[in-house]
């Protein structure tokens, strides 16, 4: 049984460009569940559509949002990877003293921010390009290679924070703290740098070649191969791209509570998965859905400031109430899969 | 194999004989090893628990050098349960200092190091079972939710709206949410919310920016934890309404105190519940392997209101947290 639904996924992933011209019934199940969704929340409280009700769920979610537009290229591309919260810790604590400790020299100004933008990306080119190399050249299951670097990059921000919290200068995060809170026509940047990814994203899994070959290579590596597309170089150019969005992310984190501990970004891996996986990519590889992906990120941010904002059941229940609208997403688009 | 003195021998010897348990290791001339079994530094109040138990091992170590300690942290229940199995069978601990994970899967392997004849010290968070620790350390939950509470009732007139942040869900939270809602009991002050911000900056920042969505009138927070109450700050800030409230934070953190001392109108007061109770436990534990001090029963330290005038009694600059 196992081996017929394997067989679809492929047959459906080798025909992308027929999937991509058919928006098709099963890709309208996570929307119709995000607007569900929407409309329950306005139902319940007024202030759930107010701008800065929406402002603050789209702006808090474009973290797990960044990462999980990479993470629909590793996963398409028949990888996983479960170090992605524990990265964007360790790169968050290690920004952080890199421009405390080039506080003296620079002062407190835009070249000061921008160098730890830049350490905040070339640790996560790194971070990935590790993870990728394990991954391509040790030849390692993705799952045990995240696994071992989750552990690594957590207990190193652990260690770095002398199991505490690193905290940025006061100075420099009140002249960095607009990254987060401030924008451009009333949108946060987060926002704002989240859809330039999302729209990045769909054009890179639609358009490229570089999409086109993920696709291949998750749908069936060997046949991949033998058609000329070096499979490991496009494996490994997954991974050191996620890594440069865990990055991104964190350029955008940092400002928001200046500080990264051992509790930061945890479950933020599990979180962008699930997004992935609601948005209707298949998590066996093969078929790649970046705009689903996105769908699953506004779905995921909103329950619990729904619950919140409703008192509808005991705190201790939602996560309950979450697990059962993650399951409800999947399943409107199964359902509505089958019957396509 | 070690080196010692008469004296030590002695006053070993003067202990064993008052707590009428025989320690025939130590007899022996060997060093008495303290295993020390405590939760990972993943929170901030964690972190500073760690930072105090690895300093007051070292010093211990440098005081008394027929004393030696082997450190295991644990991130879950199950690796902790093993972490006391495995000083049990490899580097046959004479006493156990454990500040168990949850109190219910501890219990019995605990019981089981008591069983085999060892000293065991529980802090904090209590065994399911009662009378299988020879000592107690903890905290006072009690306290803490009723010294908060009390600050609130004296502080806020009634009619005043107030949001609560709980911790995890455990049976501390509880012991401490219910403390605090009996000392505001009658005072005409209401709760208008209460969820869990996981005693996470994160996750307080979130529920507190839900809150300020949902109320257009709160007139103080009860943040239950420093961590929390940097969370609650930042969605306060944002949202422009620092003049509106202050905020009761908890524990001790180094920042939190310092703006007490430094008369922060937001921060007007802080809650002790320190992460030192662990020198506590392991001073009073190694007491018993040194001297004849009798050091059985319950050891419980106060949570005290910590305002601008005593705060810097509870100000430990060096600490992580």
């Amino acid at each position: 049984m196992s081996d017929t639904t394997r067989a679809g996924a492929g047959r459906e992933a080798t025909a992308p460009s027929l999937a991509a011209r058919l928006p098709g019934l099963s890709a309208l199940g996570p929307l119709l569940a995000l607007i569900l969704l929407v409309a329950l929340g306005a139902y319940l409280n007024e202030n759930f559509l107010s701008a800065g009700n929406i402002t603050n769920v789209l702006a808090r979610s474009a973290f797990i949002g960044m990462i999980a537009v990479g993470m629909t290229f590793v996963i398409t591309s028949g990888g996983l990877d479960l170090s992605v919260g524990s990265m964007a810790a360790f790169i968050a604590g290690v920004m952080i003293l890199g421009m405390n400790a080039l506080l003296p020299t620079m002062g407190v100004g835009v070249p000061l921010i921008l160098a730890g933008m830049g350490l905040a990306l070339g640790l996560g080119l790194l971070a990935g390009l590790g993870n990728g190399l394990l991954v391509t050249k040790a030849r390692i299951e993705p799952f045990i290679v995240t696994l071992g670097t989750m552990g690594i990059f957590r207990s190193l921000v652990t260690w770095l924070a002398d199991g505490g919290t690193i905290s940025l200068d006061f100075g420099v995060r009140q002249f960095y703290r607009p990254v987060y809170y401030s924008g451009l026509f009333g949108i946060a940047w987060p926002i704002l740098v989240f859809a330039i990814v999302a729209v990045a994203g769909q054009i890179a899994m639609r358009h490229t070649r570089f999409g086109r070959y993920c696709e291949a290579i998750g749908s069936n590596d060997k046949v991949a191969l033998y058609s000329a597309v070096n499979v490991e170089r496009i494996r490994l150019m997954t991974y050191v791209l996620l890594g440069l969005l865990v990055g991104l992310a964190t350029i955008m984190y940092v400002p928001r509570l200046g500080s990264a501990s051992g509790s930061t970004g945890m479950l933020w891996e599990l979180e962008a998965i699930a997004a992935v996986i609601i948005g209707g990519t298949a998590l066996k590889g093969g078929y790649g859905r970046v705009w689903g992906t996105v769908i699953g990120v506004l779905i995921l941010s909103p329950i619990d400031n729904i619950l919140i904002l409703a008192d509808l059941v005991s705190p201790y229940l939602n996560g309950t109430i979450q697990g059962v609208i993650i399951v409800l997403a999947v399943v409107l688009q199964r359902g509505k899969s089958s019957s396509a | 194999m070690e080196r010692r003195t008469f004296l030590t021998t002695a006053a070993i010897g003067a202990a064993t004989a008052a707590a009428g348990v025989s320690i025939p290791a130590l007899a022996q001339g060997k060093k008495a090893v303290i295993g020390v079994s405590i939760p990972s530094a993943t929170h901030g109040f964690m972190g500073g628990l760690n930072w105090h138990a690895q300093e007051t091992i070292k010093r211990l170590k440098a005081t008394y050098p027929n004393l030696d300690f082997v450190l295991a942290t644990a991130g879950a229940v199950g690796k902790q349960v093993n972490d006391i199995e495995d000083m049990v069978a490899t580097r046959n601990i004479d006493a156990l200092v454990v500040l168990p994970f949850e109190s219910e899967p501890l219990t019995s392997p605990v019981k089981a190091v008591k069983d085999a004849g060892k000293w065991v010290t529980v802090v904090d968070r209590g065994l399911s079972q009662p009378g299988i620790e020879d000592l107690y350390v903890a905290g006072d939950n009690t306290a803490f939710g009723r010294v908060s509470g009390e600050y609130f009732k004296a502080n806020l007139k009634p009619g005043a709206k107030i949001v609560v942040l709980r911790g995890i869900p455990t049976t501390l939270d509880n012991e401490r949410v219910d403390a605090f809602q009996a000392a505001i009991a009658g005072s005409g002050i209401e709760i208008l919310d209460m969820q869990h911000g996981n005693w996470n900056r994160d996750k307080a920042f979130q529920v507190m920016q839900d809150y300020l969505s949902k109320h257009k009138q709160i007139d103080a927070v009860w943040a239950a934890d420093d961590d929390m109450a940097i969370g609650v700050m930042e969605a306060i800030a944002q949202a422009g309404r620092q003049k509106e409230m202050w905020i009761v934070g908890g524990a001790g953190m180094k920042e939190i105190i310092k703006r007490v001392m430094d008369k922060d109108p937001q921060i007007p007061v802080d809650v002790s519940y320190t992460p030192a109770q662990i020198s506590t436990a392991l001073e009073v534990t190694a007491l018993r392997f040194v001297s004849d001090t009798p050091v059985y029963g319950r050891f419980i330290i106060g949570s005290t209101l910590i305002t601008p005038e005593n705060a810097a009694q509870f100000y430990f600059p060096d600490s992580p947290f």
